[in-house]
Order: structure tokens, then sequence, then C-alpha cells
């Protein structure tokens, strides 16, 4: 079996910002994405997700290196100063490397 | 009876007990899914009561009134705008803050509907056209101000994107449930609503006294950021609904409304958006705080107008139109 390496970039935003990161991460030439809503609390308070303005999404992306580090500077560009984002990479390996 | 104040509406206890349940830190959660679900039933309940009003009358009598509550939310924001810089908030949250005021709250405007319908005071019936031509103007008028008054502020960000934002409104979920339940019930009347009244109209009160109950755990959880905040959240929190509330109820009456129009007219005044002017002000003005708009909208300004302000504004109607 040939696995093939590849970056998760997992962005953790404030639902509000869904739409546009979905638009950021396929313009820098991401694949594919999956987005769940998730609740916790950060530097910016608690955020439970009750209701429309309290709402958290988690996307996962998996891409090339590059993509990944792309993605994470314009999304940081556009909303690392107003908004709640946070990002992290790992490293994944993948069974079709044409799919990511 | 009639002249003293009345006692609470059975739903506001429902608010009531939610924000009880959150401050003794009960394990009590409603599933977001069933929140979303009672908020597009009430909307959607809403609008249809109206458009079957709107079924049996002309339209074209409606055309000042529709102008008159859109001039109104939008001209709130732009009067609200100096009081809140003179309480030294910055220009961002002056603006969001302004928008939240000058949009509705559609839950706020139930409640005085279901207070006017136990206290026997006639009113329009297709208010809720009111309401759904009253989300918009304020939060534009809100935009505005924004951009307006943080024209020098270096690295303000992108211009706004005006296509995307009026889309984002007009089609968001309030304005188009809203509308759509009105163009239902206008197009297809009484008799053809009959069949679906046993879940649209007959529960209305039930659900909206469930859909409090959830409202109050959120507000209570903003209960806490009040003292976040301090002052100037307080100040616009009680201060602002009555003066709005004024300023509506003249409204009302130069339009020549009933009693109770001229109440609901108040109310919608007075009440702060807390579904619609988030997301759009979050999207729009990105540098203004959005827990400080919600804490003054939902933790301050709902719970003091569906407690106090809405029997308040009831007497006030009740002044000027006899």
């Amino acid at each position: 079996m040939t696995k093939h390496p590849k970056k998760l970039l997992v962005i953790v935003a404030e639902a509000a910002l869904e739409k546009a990161l979905v638009q950021h991460v396929m313009e820098q030439g991401a694949h594919g994405y999956t987005i769940y809503d998730v609740r916790g609390a950060g530097a910016a308070g608690a955020r439970e997700g009750t209701w429309e303005a309290d709402r958290t999404i988690e996307m996962k992306v998996i891409c090339a290196a590059d993509v990944a580090d792309r993605i994470g500077d314009a999304v940081l560009a556009a909303y690392g100063d107003h908004y709640g984002v946070s990002m992290f990479f790992a490293d994944v390996s993948v069974l079709r490397d044409n799919k990511y | 009876m009639a002249a003293s104040m009345p006692m609470l509406d059975v739903v506001v206890l429902f608010f009531l007990l939610g924000v009880f349940a959150r401050l003794v830190k009960s394990d009590l959660r409603l599933p977001e899914a069933l929140y979303e679900t009672l908020s597009i039933y009430l909307l959607l309940a809403i609008g249809l009561k109206g458009g079957i009003e709107l079924s049996k009358q002309p339209l074209a009598a409606l055309a000042p009134q529709v102008m008159a509550t859109m001039a109104l939310g939008f001209a709130i924001p732009f009067a609200l705008f100096p009081l809140l810089r003179k309480l030294k908030l910055s220009s961002a949250d002056s603006a969001s803050l302004a928008a939240h005021y000058g949009s509705v709250s559609v839950v706020t405007f139930a409640v005085v509907v279901a207070a006017l319908a136990r206290e026997g005071i006639a009113h329009e019936s297709h208010a809720p056209l009111w309401v759904a031509v009253m989300e918009a103007p304020g939060l534009v008028a809100g935009i505005v101000l924004a951009r307006w008054s943080m024209r020098d502020d270096a690295g303000r960000g992108a211009a706004t994107h005006w296509a995307r934002l009026a889309h984002d409104v007009l089609f968001g979920k309030s304005v188009l449930l809203l509308m759509g339940g009105l163009a239902i019930g206008a197009v297809a009347g009484d008799a053809g609503t009959a069949p679906i009244k046993a879940v649209f109209i007959d529960p209305f009160k039930g659900v909206l006294a469930l859909f409090l109950l959830e409202l109050g755990l959120v507000a209570g959880a903003r209960l806490g950021e009040v003292r976040r905040f301090g002052g100037p959240v307080l100040v616009v929190g009680l201060l602002v609904p009555p003066l709005l509330a004024v300023a509506g109820a003249m409204v009302g009456v130069l339009l020549g409304l009933s009693t109770g129009g001229v109440a609901i007219l108040a109310t919608l005044a007075a009440s702060a958006s807390y579904i619609a002017a988030p997301t759009a002000m979050r999207i729009a003005v990105p540098q203004a705080n959005a827990a400080l708009s919600i804490t003054a909208a939902l933790g301050i300004t709902f719970p003091f107008n569906i407690v106090l302000g809405i029997p308040l504004y009831i007497r006030l109607a009740q002044v000027l139109t006899t």
C-alpha cells in the first residue's frame, strides 16, 4: 500500500466566516473540505453555539503543504485581527494522492 | 383592571425560567437544532398570519406605512450614533450597536402582539409586514455610519461588499421567512391556509413560550457580560428603548394607526435585533466588538422590553390615541 504525505489544516472560526473561508480555501487550491459545528472557549471567551451569533465551526482541509501554507497566510491576513480564528497543521498520509 | 399594570404574560414567565436556569447553573440546554426549528416556525407563522390579513385588503393603501416604518428603521441609527459616541464607545462599536437598535426583534414583536390580544386591544393584523420591512434599513444605516465615521482610519480593511451584504440581509433567514410567510398567506388567504392552521396558527403561543425559554438561557448567559462592559451598555440597554418607543409611537400616531398599532410600532422601534444584526454587522464591521452589541440587545434590552417596556408602550399608545 502506497501512502502519500499531505498536510491537514484545521481552522476553528466564528460561523459567520464560513462562506468566506470556503472561498479562500478553494481559491488557494484545496480540493475539498469538511465542516462541522463545535463549541468551546478561547481567548475571546466561551462560545456555546446555542444560537446564531454564538456558533463556531471547525473546518478540516487536507491538501499539499504549500497550499496549506497559502491558506493559513490568507486567512490570518484577512481575519486574524478582528475575528476568533485558530489554526493548526498536522502531517497526515492519504492513499489517493490526486484527491487532495 | 385595564388601567392597572397588567401581570406578566405567561410566555414571559418561560423567559424568566430560562434566565433563572442559567443563573443557577442548571444543566438545562435546548438542542441547537430545536432553537433553529423554533425560530423558523415563529418567523413563518408570524408572516403567514399577517399574509392572511393582507389578502383581505388593498395593498396600495399600505404604501405610506411601509415607507414610514422603513424610514423609521433607517433614521434610528443616525439618531443614536452621536449619543453612543458621547458614551465613549468607538466608532465601530457605536455604528454596530446603532444598527442593532435600528433593526427589529421578531420575538419582541410576538410578545407585544400576545400582550395586546390578552388585553383585548385591537391592532392592524398586517403588522408583520412592518416587521419584515424594518429588518434591513437599520442595518444599512449602521454600515453607512461605520464607513463614514471610520473613513480616515488607517487599515480599515476592504470596501463594503454591498452586493453580498444585500444578498445576506434580503435572503437571510429572517427576512426570507417573514416575507415568504406573508406572500404565502396573501396568496392562499383564509380558505387556502385552513388546512395548515392546526400547525401554524393554533400552537403558536406554546411554541413562542418554548422559544422564550431558550432565549432566557441565552440572555442569562449574557448577564455576566454586563459587568464586563459596565455603564455604557447599561445606559444604552435601559434608556435607549423607551426613547425610541416614543419616536415609534409618534410615527404610529402620524400614520393614524389604532391603539394596538401605535403600541406595536413603539415596541418595534424600541426593540433591538439579535438574529439578523449580529451576523450582518460581524461581516460588515469586523472592528466592532460583537459581544458588546449582543449584551446590550439581548442581555438587557430584550428582557427590559418584554418584562417592563411593553406594558409601558401599551399605556403610552393608549394615552396618545385617546
